[in-house]
């Protein structure tokens, strides 16, 4: 299904298709995780994928143009013969990997059994994703949210702040929609609530401050899109949503600086209570807070800034 | 278990990557550009996830009644992994956007024929 799905993105030429189908796509591997153990995997590529990436695209689309040019070169063999050559090359290289689910494989004999079987002994947390997320690599997990909140800023400095200057007001696309709005309504407290379930129960269950993020970002584009963007900016300031990007990288930063004061190394947790288990919880629950923060505010402004330089209202479904 | 039945997770993520690949080198249409990368993107997630996973085991979420779980540093790897890939994907969508402003289109050709006339 999936590759049947990949394939006929190649073959349309409307890109308004292609981003559905991409997004049809994303949901379906999103199963596919469900279906390898990846629980919190699924959720995050079902939230990102078939969600923000899908409306982020439509955005695009909007402002630039719906077709595929038709005219083609004379169709060149070239790109084709490289890509099937490397194929099967790939291929023959797969013929001495471990099979699937084969508990022998050289991935399984590293790292992993030491954090399934002492996570819990040292960080007292039943899931071990996020124990190694936000413990154990936290180093790894900090650049990251850097790097989110380098792309955030770097939409910003390529679509202008436009918050700063009062765009004219567009009337909202949507509002005339009775249904929509009522639905809307009702609905986003119940996504508001479910991602601040995520955020804070994702040391029992899966989830955390990644996809509570995402989750929180879509109501929020969610209501743009039902309400016009000057509403949306009424309920979150660009500017306020500017100052979250980096407070979230700060709680994160800060949370690793303040074990380092007081006697450990930087994130190590173990410092921040008296009794090594709650340090951790505390620095756990600190770091995922700042990675869902900034999440939040980087989504969220990127979406401001690709809805607020359209000059007509878009036509959107959804 | 037989070689196909084995493999079979690998070689789709094979097709699905050389599927993503094509579309970026033989198209000239940004956003579908996008779109290729980010199919050979998910591929990449998709091997990382089938790697992680041992038979029988459960969601990496300790409980007493399970024996085996699947390894959890594939899941953290991409689950940080999609989130980046979000907010790249939406810095290069800024890009395309801010070259069809500059240049009106956003094929390929096109562009390079405006470079060349300038």
């Amino acid at each position: 299904m999936l590759a049947a799905t990949a394939l006929s993105v190649v073959f349309m030429r409307d890109l308004f298709t292609i981003v559905m189908l991409f997004g049809i796509y994303s949901l379906l591997s999103a199963g596919f995780f469900v279906d390898m153990d990846a629980v919190d995997v699924a959720l995050t590529e079902a939230a990102v994928g078939a969600g923000v990436t899908t409306m982020l695209m439509l955005g695009t689309l909007a402002l630039t143009s719906r077709k595929e040019k038709a005219h083609r070169k004379p169709a060149s063999m070239l790109p084709l013969a490289v890509v099937t050559i490397t194929g099967l090359v790939l291929i023959y290289g797969t013929l001495d990997m471990p099979y699937l689910g084969d508990p022998e494989a050289p991935v399984h004999q590293h790292v992993a059994p030491r954090y399934i079987e002492q996570s819990y002994d040292e960080i007292g947390l039943p899931n071990i994703v996020t124990s190694v997320l936000a413990s154990y690599r936290g180093f790894d997990t900090l650049g990251e949210v850097v790097v989110i909140f380098t792309a955030g800023l770097g939409v910003l400095t390529l679509l202008g702040l436009s918050g700063d200057s009062p765009h004219r007001a567009r009337p909202a696309a949507m509002a005339h929609h009775l249904v929509l709005r009522v639905i809307t309504r009702a609905l986003i407290p119940l996504i508001l609530i479910y991602a601040l379930y995520i955020q804070f129960h994702g040391d029992y269950g899966p989830g955390g401050g990644f996809q509570a993020g995402v989750i929180f970002g879509a109501a929020i584009i969610l209501y743009t899109l039902i309400f016009g963007l000057t509403k949306a900016e009424r309920v979150i300031a660009p500017l306020f949503l500017r100052y979250m990007m980096g407070a979230g990288v700060l709680i994160f930063a800060g949370t690793g600086v303040l074990a380092l004061l007081l006697g450990g190394n930087f994130l190590d947790y173990d410092y921040l209570a008296h009794d090594p288990l709650h340090g951790q919880h505390y620095g756990i629950l600190a770091v995922e807070f700042g990675v869902g923060v900034t999440v939040t505010a980087v989504i969220i402004s990127i979406f401001f800034n690709f809805t607020g330089r359209g000059d007509q209202p878009k036509e959107e479904e959804r | 278990m037989s070689t196909t039945l084995g493999l079979y997770n690998y070689w789709i993520v094979i097709f699905l990557m050389m599927v993503g690949f094509y579309v970026v080198i033989a198209h000239g249409n940004l956003i579908k550009k996008i779109v290729g990368l980010n199919i050979f993107q998910t591929s990449v997630f998709i091997l990382y996830i089938t790697m992680g996973k041992v038979a029988d085991g459960a969601a990496p979420i300790l409980d007493d009644s399970v024996t085996s779980y699947s390894n959890p540093l594939p899941h953290v790897l991409i689950l940080t992994a999609i989130v980046v890939g979000v907010a790249t994907t939406a810095l290069a969508l800024a890009l395309i956007v801010r070259i069809k402003e500059e240049y009106g289109t956003i094929e390929e050709d096109e562009i390079h024929s405006q470079d060349e006339s300038l």
